[in-house]
């Protein structure tokens, strides 16, 4: 039996110790990794908690990222809880057999620390990692600081393998801007977070020898297109009732609140800007001050980024008049995939906002207050004209001049 | 399986081999354990074969290589004597033809349509020992 660690009510740790706490507290069964920055320390410290007496299950050193998800895949369907965690390159080599773990419904809970992919080469952090995974099935709840990622991770093992969704989670944090900067984290002793995820219950495990399942299987064009549907529709109909389940579990055990939609000053917002990760809390600030001068600003982060909450965020931003997506992943030939989302979200809405996008933040790249207050200033007039008056797609904080599409 | 529709499967691509629960399934012979209808063991694949391979009894010397070769546990055999060919699985790779020690073989390929009589009648004939002569 593993020993119990004693944590204070709160800890200083940055996002990575928030997540390896999480995993020892979930008494996860097989974690097998292949450590990649910014994550690396996720699993280093898991496996220092494991020679040390304080983890019962294995760990196993994969050669590749693709080698450590097709472990994780073999124990989830073998009915143990599973766990690893990635970053960039690793997570793009992970990217095959993640759809094989969604495609199997195997509830396996990936931490990402969402750095940049190459060329050029590049540890920091944006999303293009978190983007890349967004049509792969899996749940991906996005953290702002290290306190949600140890909230998120417990939300995410318990949503993940309830027997009516039995989808993947992936708990994004972003590069070394959480995950490598030390915060204040209240914690919850050992037993308490691992009661809020439950029993690990298998279903369909390949270790019930009296029940025989082949996983996996091969189908065509006779029977692919009827799993894909019934794969979409509990990530469509099941998660989000889940999460919110989840959500207020939480807060009634610690009264810290989340919500699918993480809307701040929103009520009477006439400008906002929706982003993602660190930069959520950036902005907050930023709206803060412009409230202060009578500007009715706001900001809505998505927490729940897969299944997307379309409706919800119309909900948030209808009586908005201009709207700001920011996107920190080069969109490489299009509007950023925030602005798509929106976009989608609102049309149909009798919306008259208008809807700008922000191209920010690659590689790590500051998204510094004065950016923030730039892009403020462009949704007043936009707000005021009725109508953009800056190109749809601006690129800020980019050396060199102006560049800007549509 | 055409009632089904894509709210009626088990999740997961997942396929079950028996109905119910089994359990020692390696002691029961095939044909007698419970295959659920989505076993491929119900399901034919003769015609991916261009040739066959056909059994000469008389030339067997029942020494299993052909059962333990064959990729598709095609080669039935019973208290390790061999049976017959399962064609409702055999690809017709000819494995177990490649493996068949004796001379002539007890296993050679033959066109599918070949009539099973008419292959017999012409198998190579086992060679006889010249006497030494004085």
């Amino acid at each position: 039996m593993a020993d119990i660690f004693e944590l204070r009510d709160i800890e200083v740790w940055d996002g990575n110790m928030a997540a390896s706490h999480a995993l020892r507290q979930a008494q996860v069964d097989v974690v097998a990794a292949y450590p990649i920055t910014p994550s690396t320390p996720i699993v280093e410290n898991y496996a220092s908690f494991m020679a040390n007496g304080y983890i019962d299950g294995e760990f196993v050193m994969a050669e590749s990222e693709h080698g450590a998800m097709s472990c994780c895949i073999g124990a989830s369907a073998a009915g143990g809880r599973v766990a690893t965690a990635t970053s960039s390159q690793g997570f793009a080599l992970m990217l095959e057999t993640l759809y094989s773990a969604s495609g199997m419904r195997l509830p396996i809970v990936l931490n990402v620390v969402n750095r940049a992919i190459g060329a050029p080469l590049n540890v920091n952090g944006d999303h293009s990692d978190m983007y890349m995974g967004r049509d792969s099935g899996w749940i991906q709840i996005d953290c702002y600081n290290p306190q949600d990622v140890y909230d998120m991770n417990l939300v995410a093992f318990r949503v993940s393998e309830d027997h009516d969704i039995r989808l993947p989670a992936m708990v994004h944090q972003d590069g070394f801007m959480t995950s490598h900067t030390a915060q204040r984290v209240k914690t919850l002793s050992d037993d308490v977070a691992y009661d809020f995820i439950g029993e690990f219950k298998p279903m369909n495990d390949m270790l019930d020898l009296d029940h025989p399942v082949t996983h996996g299987v091969q189908t065509e064009e006779d029977w692919h297109f009827e799993h894909k549907a019934r794969q979409h529709h509990a990530l469509m109909s099941a998660v989000l009732p889940k999460i919110q389940e989840a959500f207020d579990g939480l807060k009634a055990l610690t009264g810290r609140e989340y919500n699918i939609v993480e809307s701040y000053t929103m009520e009477d917002a006439e400008i906002a800007i929706v982003c993602m990760g660190t930069s959520v809390e950036t902005a907050q600030e930023v709206s803060n001050e412009l409230r202060a001068q009578g500007i009715k600003a706001g900001v809505v982060g998505i927490r729940v980024f897969r299944p997307f909450p379309l409706e919800q965020i119309a909900d948030v931003l209808k009586g908005c008049k201009a709207i700001a997506t920011l996107d920190r992943s080069s969109p490489n030939g299009t509007v950023g995939a925030l602005y798509n989302e929106l976009a989608g979200a609102l049309f149909n809405t009798g919306t008259h906002a208008v809807l700008t996008n922000n191209i920010y933040g690659l590689g790590g790249r500051d998204l510094t207050k004065s950016s923030i207050h730039t892009i403020y200033r462009d949704l007043q007039a936009n707000a005021q004209a009725g109508s953009p008056t800056t190109p749809l797609q601006q690129f800020i904080g980019l050396r060199g001049p102006k560049l800007s599409f549509f | 399986m055409l009632e089904n529709g894509w709210d009626t499967f088990e999740i997961g691509s997942i396929l079950r081999p028996f109905e119910g629960s089994i359990s020692d399934a390696a002691a029961i012979l095939p044909e007698d354990r419970l295959y659920s209808k989505s076993n491929s063991f119900g399901i034919s694949v003769a015609d991916w074969r261009i040739e066959k391979p056909l059994f000469n009894k008389n030339l067997c010397i029942d020494c299993q290589f052909c059962w333990i070769y064959c990729p598709d546990m095609s080669i039935i055999s019973r208290d390790k004597k061999m049976v017959a060919v399962d064609y409702d699985h055999c690809k017709g790779c000819g494995i177990c033809v490649q493996v068949c020690p004796t001379t002539p073989k007890a296993l050679l390929m033959f066109p599918e349509q070949k009539d099973e009589e008419a292959a017999l009648s012409e198998w190579p004939k086992k060679e006889k020992k010249e006497a030494k002569e004085n």
